[in-house]
């Protein structure tokens, strides 16, 4: 698995098949990062579960916050980690310890630990690291574009009408668009140690 | 699978511009409206709270603004776009987010005059000061960083000479630096020269110019390359740090690359006002589906009417990257291998009276103050768009007394070189 650019193919397919998702690190404060992906998703239909032991007994939109993934007590389909790369392995091990395994590890934007994605792989599971998953589907739905945003995808066919609470279809017909590839590299080069 | 990558010509029709959800309707509408509703009030909050992806008033965003932003991104291989309502409002946009008062970027001597006053009279009143650099030696960029310069700026092909930066050379010393690597595309197009693929961390358009292509519109756009970590050292607080503006929200942590690209829409472009007409983002979108086609023309013609004029008995010399005799030449073949460009001066022998005499003279080309045009264009920029600057500054920039500037169109050579021959003589 190339970790550095995911096919749109790859990140479809895991948005579509998931429904349990749940965020690791997920903030109460509403200008927080995490706090925007867990409504946005959380309004697209996925059934969201905050994770979050400073934080049990409160909600985050209306879902009860849990302690832990052991906790959840219900099978998941799809772990998001809101934390730093240094705290991913922790994580990853509790998630392999689940019974049934979730089916997707999920790496917030900017952390990223190959050693936890390789464990993660070995178990069967699906992995990607630095994205966000409200930027990915608003990028795969189109709804990102009015913002201006490179979708990096074309297509003919009418877009789905935005309805808010809607889950959008993912699944329009389209081909790849324009390709950030260079600037990718670039931003690559500048992040690594001269 | 891997996702095939398109070519420059499909994306210049398609990149954005998909099927109206609500009619169909294959060709992008005008959304020629100032605002949109909201669905309820929670609905409203996300969206001002920047928590959701949507519309709220065209001054901060339209959806027909929205696919010329994602129509250029994408032809320019960036993460987002801003469209704005000139090229000037870009860099006006641009440079909000990265200086404060008493800071300093380093711009490329060579200029649009446009440009150059901008950034010596109006920036200068909002503490933003200009060091200037010489584009043909790039040592005097590095000699020019100091601990308050927050940029660096440049044209790919510069106005009005049509010389060649070499982009690279100064992508490297604005990473030394620690600083973004700002290159104004405008006179290339990203049909010729695509800046990102050299080390540009912003790219900025007037998109009045090739990109538009018919001279009927204004406008400005800003590409985000997603290059730059704004956040690395506390030099870009606009972008790395939390904003009042948006009860504490972090936009690099939120929005990540394309950070800077939001940056410019919720502080700059909601703040300071220079939205861009949803007609005019029509307008500038019919024109870019035919930019390849056009810059391929544009290209064709003006390098037989530079050719033929360095022959001419009546012309002292011509600029034009495109010959072999230009000191520009090995740029031109590195940078923009499928052509020079269409804008390029020459001298006239007979000096200022024979400049000022043939642009009265000339039948086909018109005398006006725009280049990029599908008419051909001429003006005698020492007393007209550099007209501001001083006899030595002219000269710096490209625009002594003795040049006339042409901005080839795409009608039939023939045509424009019997333009020329009729009236030089």
């Amino acid at each position: 698995m190339n970790h550095d650019a995911y096919d749109d193919s790859y990140i479809r397919e895991i948005l579509n098949g998931v429904k349990t998702i749940a965020m690791v690190g997920a903030s109460p404060q509403n200008v927080r990062p995490s706090y925007f992906a867990f409504k946005y998703l959380a309004e697209r239909g996925y059934d969201m579960i905050p994770i979050n032991p400073g934080h049990v007994g409160k909600n985050l939109v209306g879902k009860p916050f849990v302690a832990s993934l052991k906790d959840i007590g219900r099978p998941v389909d799809m772990i998001d980690i809101f934390r730093n790369s240094s705290h991913i392995m922790p994580v990853v091990d509790e998630a392999l310890t689940l019974s049934p395994l979730p089916k997707v590890i999920w790496m917030q934007l900017g952390a990223r630990d190959d050693a936890a994605a390789a464990k993660a792989e070995a178990a069967g599971l699906k992995v990607v690291m630095n994205r966000c998953p409200k930027i990915e589907y608003g990028r795969l739905s189109s709804e990102i574009s009015w913002m201006g945003v490179n979708s990096r995808t074309l297509s003919s066919k009418r877009a789905p009408m935005p309805t808010h609470g809607q889950r959008l279809s993912l699944n329009r017909m389209s081909v790849g668009g324009g390709s950030t590839l260079a600037a990718d590299r670039a931003a690559k080069d500048k992040t690594d140690p001269a | 699978m891997t996702d095939r990558i398109p070519g420059f010509a499909t994306l210049a029709i398609h990149a954005g511009a998909q099927p109206d959800p609500t009619t169909g309707a294959r060709t992008t509408p005008i959304y020629q409206t100032t605002s949109f509703v909201f669905n309820d009030a929670d609905h409203a909050a996300s969206l001002f709270g920047l928590q959701a992806f949507g519309n709220i008033y065209t001054r901060i965003g339209n959806p027909t603004n929205a696919v010329l932003e994602e129509r250029v991104a994408a032809l320019e291989g960036g993460t987002a776009a801003l469209a704005v309502a000139s090229g000037h409002a870009a860099q006006v946009v641009v440079l909000q987010q990265l200086l404060k008062p008493g800071d300093e970027f380093i711009a490329a001597r060579k200029l649009y005059g446009g440009s150059i006053n901008q950034f010596t009279h109006a920036f200068k009143s909002f503490g933003w000061n200009v060091a200037w650099a010489d584009p043909d030696d790039v040592e005097t960029f590095e000699r020019a960083v100091t601990p308050r310069t927050k940029a660096i700026f440049i044209e790919s092909i510069a106005n009005p000479s049509g010389s060649i930066t070499d982009i690279e050379a100064v992508a490297a010393v604005a990473r030394k630096a620690g600083v973004p690597l700002i290159v104004d595309n405008t006179l290339a197009s990203p049909y010729l020269i695509r800046p990102i693929e050299h080390g540009a961390d912003i790219v900025v358009h007037s998109l009045t110019k090739f990109l538009a292509g018919h001279g009927n519109s204004l406008g400005g756009i800003i590409v985000d390359a997603g290059t730059f970590d704004w956040s690395k050292d506390g030099k870009y607080p606009m972008l790395s740090e939390p904003r009042p503006e948006y009860h504490g929200i972090k936009l690099q942590e939120t929005f990540g690359n394309f950070a800077f690209a939001i940056a410019c829409r919720v502080l700059g472009l909601r703040d300071l006002g220079p939205a861009l007409s949803p007609f005019n983002a029509f307008m500038i979108l019919t024109g870019i589906e035919t930019l390849p086609l056009r810059m391929q023309k544009h290209c064709e013609n003006s390098k037989a009417i530079a050719g033929w004029l360095s022959t001419h008995p009546a012309v002292a010399s011509v600029n034009y990257s495109g010959l072999p005799s230009s000191p520009y030449y090995n740029l031109a073949h590195k940078y923009a291998p499928k052509g020079a460009g269409a804008v390029f001066t020459f001298s006239l022998k007979g000096g200022y009276d024979a400049g000022v005499k043939l642009v009265s003279k000339l039948k086909l080309f018109s005398h006006l103050a725009n280049v990029g045009d599908t008419r051909s264009l001429v003006i005698h920029p020492a007393s007209t768009t550099h007209s501001q600057l001083d006899d030595a500054s002219k000269t710096k920039a490209g625009a002594g007394p003795d040049i006339v500037r042409l901005s080839i169109g795409i009608e039939d050579k023939e045509d424009l070189m019997a333009d020329l021959d009729q009236a030089m003589s």
